[in-house]
């Protein structure tokens, strides 16, 4: 394989990994608030298919793009609704929303199945994608790539770099402490899943509108498990999320590369790896592994690593929170 | 049922709840050109309409009430056990081995397939649990990718070992000898022999929670894992133990799936049966006996809504979206939370001195 | 900033945390809150920093009534409470922890936070690390921190509740005089909630005691000790003569130079020697200690030095299963929340904690033998009522209904704790014919009243530490008081 095959693949990883990016950034953000969307497999089938209705009937991606990311409020909202304001478990709720999304993705969308629809435009950055190696990789492909990148920044800046990321986070550590410092800890919750929500719809709507084009029965199928592993796999962090999104997607590269050189190796490995590395990589998230790593690292070197290495969850993650005059809510 | 005072909210909200998953239906079946009562003829009559398909209804029932039963457990110990869709395929991949494999007189070759699909299906489960209190690999995740590893193996085998004598066609293996398969009624795909095993298997697990000391330790952990430690109640054996159950019942459902419904192994062995009994089990509160009406409505609807496609052109998920309506309901406005699920808790600002 | 609390009252349920109290705090001076546990303290200093509002009466800063709507609020007022558990966050760095709520801007000035806290820092008198997380730093640090952060956001009164718990001499030294310069050079009102009686006679210039809820006296420092140590505990009423099991010098229990760790409390040198058929008790006020021993005796909390030895045989490393099954009972202090099971029924509590052999369950059995507990332990409920639809003090007949009957060492927190006075009796009535029947008996009370009445011999723990054993005969509330206040 020469050079150019290289680039190649490696772009197309990008582009295909692009999805994962932005719901895996959305729901990382949901987590960090303390709330677990677990309907995102069912969320990204109904965004997907919505987006790709929206667009077709109006001859615009964008609109498509919006009506998804609304798609994934609602879903969104009505677990932050169910576990803030009736006390519901947050897992149950998105367990039944992710089998209600396949549902009425397909039905809903029963009459537009594998027809052709809008799709987004290429559009190369210019100059940039003439640079050897990296330009093809990164800066030859259309919007929706390019707002995987800024959001993976926008998100890492706003969570780690700005007053109200702090906040933002201490919800989803210690509610009671943030409480304490003025952060209206249920108002923030609503707003950030919304947010998470929403960037899960785009991304949905991303794939069929962008990376898989059009529509049919279960099209995004199995996206939404593997963001929300590839979330707790990125210890939380948008970065490593995307990081972790490009590694799955480069897996799947290197699986079907592989296949066709050495085609008598069983299909089965190559779809069984993914598999087998999540469970890999939850073990090792779960053990202390990662902390008996740092302690033999030189001392100047270790808090930097440990900061790098945290895959903590968010203390708070899943808890319901009142505040002390609030008790009969 | 013993419950304080004798108002139960559920009682109000499951009647609401229905209510409600009828009117979103009507108002998709209306959004499609389909008047309500055409659409709902159709799902009745395609469940109840004669007695072939009654006793589909009833056939599928099965290995859905089984693996209700078998989560009833999971659920009271607390645990969120997804991968009961893989413990069904892993059931059904276990019998079809010993169909295709073993020979031995038919009474002998059946316990045998029941036996080894309830083994198949209680290792699995019993991989997921070790990966949760050993591995702190949360259920949800363990189960899930042992879903896709079951799926994947199932594919494996149509297409490779398996196959039909005439090429693989990536739909099932290759057909059973007749011995193999479950006597069944009539030409119906009803096994009788399994359904008077539901029965059993329901009464069993009503025991069990009802009068034995495991069950009641198993209650205990569910409700209050700390207070149940003090007491004595070791929670790692507990678990695992039942979720061992649950994957040999779901397991059990897998190979009668697979020995009546089907006469092979087929891609999609269990099609969301699993994640079904997860829906049934979220309507049915834990409380054992529901289950098997529960499970016996959510088959009705969705083998009606077969025929509603048949019928009117409109996708079967139709029938998924109204049971799916339903338990929505109920779980966001049912008044007594039917599972205290270790997922959530209640950070309470601290009062006392 | 002159500070006046009127007529606070604050109620939990049934309980008044604090009945009618008014103060008048000034500023430019150091100001001690002495009292037992429940005596309130910490609730009205939580109602003053803006945690909790009154239920009724008011705050009034310099002359202007004032309502907080949470703590951020009263900070912005000037009022800054450092908590007992510092409400930061662990999982962040103690930068990220001064910066929340230090200024309104979007970007976050890392650079201008972190050289304003190593000035402020080093001006105190503390060393502080910026990058370090807060989930690595000891308590004392982390107070430290607080403090800083409350400073630097214009608090002119800062509260401390139990602030020399867990630091070494040399920071107490630091704080003190970094208090006493605050108070002098910037005339801010410190206000020291402590049960440490030697603290508050250094420190303090003037100090309020609380007792139930009310506002019992207040004096000058200097002050005697004594005055102070009768104006927090009532009076004993005359012990009455009590039956001793203890037959012999057996020594049940033997607690061999242990030393347990938790994050917030070390506790070390303990030594016990508890005889069998004896009743002893712990003294102390919460977050002294008592309850990390005997959980310790119970191997739910691992010890990090030292022995343990029940019935002669060495039980340091043993989980507690195994402890209850050699005849070892537990009983916490927290009711729904560790010792009963809310969902289940008194019938399937008494069935769980005494397992018949067999599979099943003999419900009729249970029946029966719930009733009998029911009788024997006056408990007001059916054995098929839920535990959470007792009233508390039901709940906690009931934990007892649940021990097993040849039980060897019972261990227990609080065994009365929201009990009248009648059922507590009961209680011991009870306790006392196991006693008589062979259960030896360890407690943790909060009461010196039913320490010094029920126990055979008590001890005292006081800020990680053991004091001397004294016999319940012989000793007073004074000696307990200093006991437990540290001298």
């Amino acid at each position: 394989m020469n050079e150019t095959e290289f680039v190649k693949i490696l772009s197309s990883i990008v582009l295909q990994s692009t999805p994962l990016i932005i719901a895996v950034c959305g729901e990382t953000i949901s987590e960090r608030v303390g709330v677990v969307n677990l309907s995102l497999d069912g969320t990204m089938l109904l965004s997907a298919m919505t987006g790709f209705v929206a667009g077709l009937l109006s001859g615009s991606v964008w609109i498509g793009f919006l009506a998804a990311a609304l798609v994934g409020a609602l879903f969104a909202w009505i677990i932050a609704f169910g576990s803030i304001r009736l006390r519901k478990d947050q897992f149950a709720v998105g367990f039944v929303l992710t089998l209600l999304g396949d549902e009425l993705s397909a039905f809903l969308g029963q009459n537009y199945t594998r027809i052709p629809g809008e799709s987004v435009r290429h559009l190369g950055i210019p100059f940039l994608k003439d640079i050897p190696i990296l330009g093809p990789i990164f800066f030859d492909h259309d919007p929706v790539v390019y707002f995987a990148f800024l959001l993976v920044g926008v998100t890492w800046w706003w969570l780690f770099r700005t007053q109200p990321g702090l906040r933002l986070r201490s919800v989803g550590e210690r509610p009671e402490s943030g409480f304490a410092r003025g952060v209206d800890v249920n108002r923030l919750r609503y707003v950030y899943t919304l947010i998470g929500g929403a960037l899960v719809g785009i991304a949905g709507a991303a794939y069929s509108l962008d990376i898989k084009l059009g529509w049919s029965e279960g099209h995004t199928r199995g996206l939404g498990w593997i963001a929300l592993a590839i979330v707790i796999f990125g210890g939380w962090s948008p970065i490593r999320g995307a990081v972790g999104s490009l590694l799955f997607g480069a897996s799947k590269a290197l699986a079907a590369a592989l296949q066709r050189r050495f085609p008598e190796v069983s299909v089965v490995a190559f779809n069984a790896t993914p598999w087998l590395l999540m469970i890999a990589v939850l073990l090792l998230v779960g053990s202390d592994v990662t902390e008996r790593l740092v302690v033999i690292m030189p001392k100047r070197v270790q808090p930097r690593l440990r900061r790098l290495l945290r895959v903590r969850p968010p203390a708070a993650l899943g808890v319901a929170f009142s505040t002390p005059e609030s008790q009969g809510e | 049922m013993r419950r304080i005072g004798w108002l139960n909210p559920n009682w109000i909200v499951v009647p609401i709840a229905i209510i409600a998953s009828l009117l979103v239906t009507s108002a998709l079946l209306l959004a499609f050109g389909v008047s309500p009562k055409d659409g709902f003829d159709a799902m009745l009559l395609g469940a109840f309409g004669d007695s072939t398909k009654v006793l589909s209804v009833t056939a599928f029932w099965v290995p859905l009430a089984l693996a209700a039963a078998g989560l009833i457990l999971t659920f009271t110990a607390g645990m969120w056990n997804i991968g009961v869709e893989g413990q069904i395929v892993v059931g059904a991949i276990a019998a079809s081995w010993v169909a295709l494999k073993i020979d031995a007189p038919q009474p002998l070759l059946i316990i045998l397939e029941l036996l080894l699909a309830m083994a198949a299906g209680a290792l699995w489960a019993g991989i997921a649990g070790l990966l949760k209190t050993r591995g702190k690999v949360h259920e949800i995740f363990g189960g899930l990718a042992l879903n896709n590893l079951a799926i994947i193996l199932t594919n494996y085998l149509i297409s490779g070992p398996w196959q039909p004598p005439e090429g693989g066609t990536f739909r099932g293996t290759e057909p059973f000898p007749a011995k193999a398969l479950l006597p069944l009624y009539q030409d119906s795909r009803l096994s009788p022999l399994s359904v008077g095993i539901v029965l059993v298997v329901i009464v069993l697990i009503f025991i069990v929670l009802r009068g034995t000391k495991w069950g009641l330790r198993l209650k205990a952990l569910g409700k209050n894992p700390r207070s149940a430690f003090i007491m004595g109640v070791s929670s790692e054996r507990e678990m695992i133990v039942a979720m061992m159950i649950c994957g040999a019942l779901a397991g059990l459902g897998g190979s009668v799936r697979v020995l009546s419904w089907f006469d092979s192994l087929r891609q999609s062995i269990s099609g969301g049966i699993g994640y079904l009994a997860l829906l049934v089990v979220m309507l049915s509160a834990t409380r054992v006996l529901l289950t098997p009406f529960i499970a016996y409505f959510f088959s009705a609807v969705l083998n009606g809504s077969i025929t509603l496609q048949l019928r009117t052109q409109l996708h079967s998920s139709l029938g998924g979206i109204l049971t799916g309506v339903m338990v929505l309901f109920v779980l966001l406005f049912g008044g007594v939370r039917p599972m205290k699920l270790p997922s959530q808790k209640t950070v309470e600002v601290e009062e006392n001195e | 900033m002159e500070v006046v609390l009127e007529n606070i009252r604050k109620y939990f349920g049934d309980v008044k945390a604090n009945d009618g109290i008014s103060l008048v705090l000034d500023s430019g001076k150091i100001y001690g809150l002495l009292g037992e546990n429940g005596a309130g303290k910490s609730t009205l200093m939580k109602v003053l920093s803006g945690y909790h509002p009154p239920d009724e009466g008011r705050i009034v800063l310099d002359s202007e009534p004032e309502a907080f709507s949470s703590p951020s609020d009263a900070l912005a007022q000037g009022i800054g409470m450092i908590y007992q558990d510092p409400l930061d966050i662990p999982a962040m760095r103690v930068i990220d922890n001064y910066m929340l709520g230090w200024d309104r801007r979007v970007i976050l000035d890392y650079a201008r936070a972190e050289k304003e806290l190593r000035q402020n820092a080093g001006r105190m008198g503390f060393q502080i690390e910026p990058d370090a997380f807060i989930d690595s730093l000891s308590l004392g640090e982390r107070q430290q921190l607080e403090m800083l952060r409350l400073l630097a956001l214009g608090a002119e009164v800062l509260i401390l509740d139990e602030p020399t718990t867990g630091i070494s001499a040399e920071q107490k030294e630091s704080l003190f005089a970094s208090l006493r310069r605050l108070v002098e050079e910037e005339t801010k009102t410190v206000i020291l909630v402590s049960h440490k009686l030697s603290d508050i006679q250094e420190l303090c210039d003037h100090v309020f005691v609380l007792r139930r809820g009310k506002l019992i006296g207040s004096a000058d420092i200097p002050c005697p000790t004594q005055q102070l140590v009768e104006m927090m505990f009532e009076e004993l009423p005359p012990r009455r003569p009590r039956v001793s099991y203890v037959r012999d010098d057996r020594v049940l229990l033997q607690v061999e130079g242990v030393e347990v760790d938790d994050d917030r409390l070390q506790i070390g040198n303990v030594n016990l020697n508890i005889r069998a058929g004896e009743v002893f008790g712990f003294a102390g006020l919460e977050g002294s200690g008592q309850r990390l021993i005997l959980q310790a005796c119970a191997g739910l909390t691992p010890v990090s030095e030292g022995r343990i030895f029940f019935d002669q045989q060495d039980v340091t490393r043993w989980p507690y299963r195994k402890l209850l099954q050699a005849g070892v009972a537990y009983l916490p202090a927290g009711r729904l929340e560790e010792g009963l099971i809310a969902g289940l029924s008194l019938m399937e509590h008494i069935a769980l904690t005494n397992p018949m052999p067999g599979f099943l369950v003999d419900w009729r059995h249970y029946a029966q033998e719930t009733e009998v507990r029911i009788q024997r332990y006056q408990v007001i409920g059916q054995a098929s009522s839920y535990i959470e639809t007792l009233s508390g003090g039901n709940q906690q007949r009931s934990l007892f209904a649940m021990l097993r009957d040849d039980l060897k060492l019972l261990l227990m927190e609080h065994p009365t704790r929201g009990l009248d006075v009648r059922s507590a009796d009961w209680i011991w009535q009870l306790l006392y014919q196991r006693v008589e029947a062979g259960t030896t008996v360890l407690f943790i009370s909060a009461d010196l009243d039913e320490l010094v009445e029920r126990s055979d011999r008590i001890v005292a723990f006081s800020g990680g530490s053991m004091s001397r054993v004294v016999q319940a005969s012989e000793t007073s509330a004074d000696e307990l008081g200093h006991l437990i206040g540290g001298e």
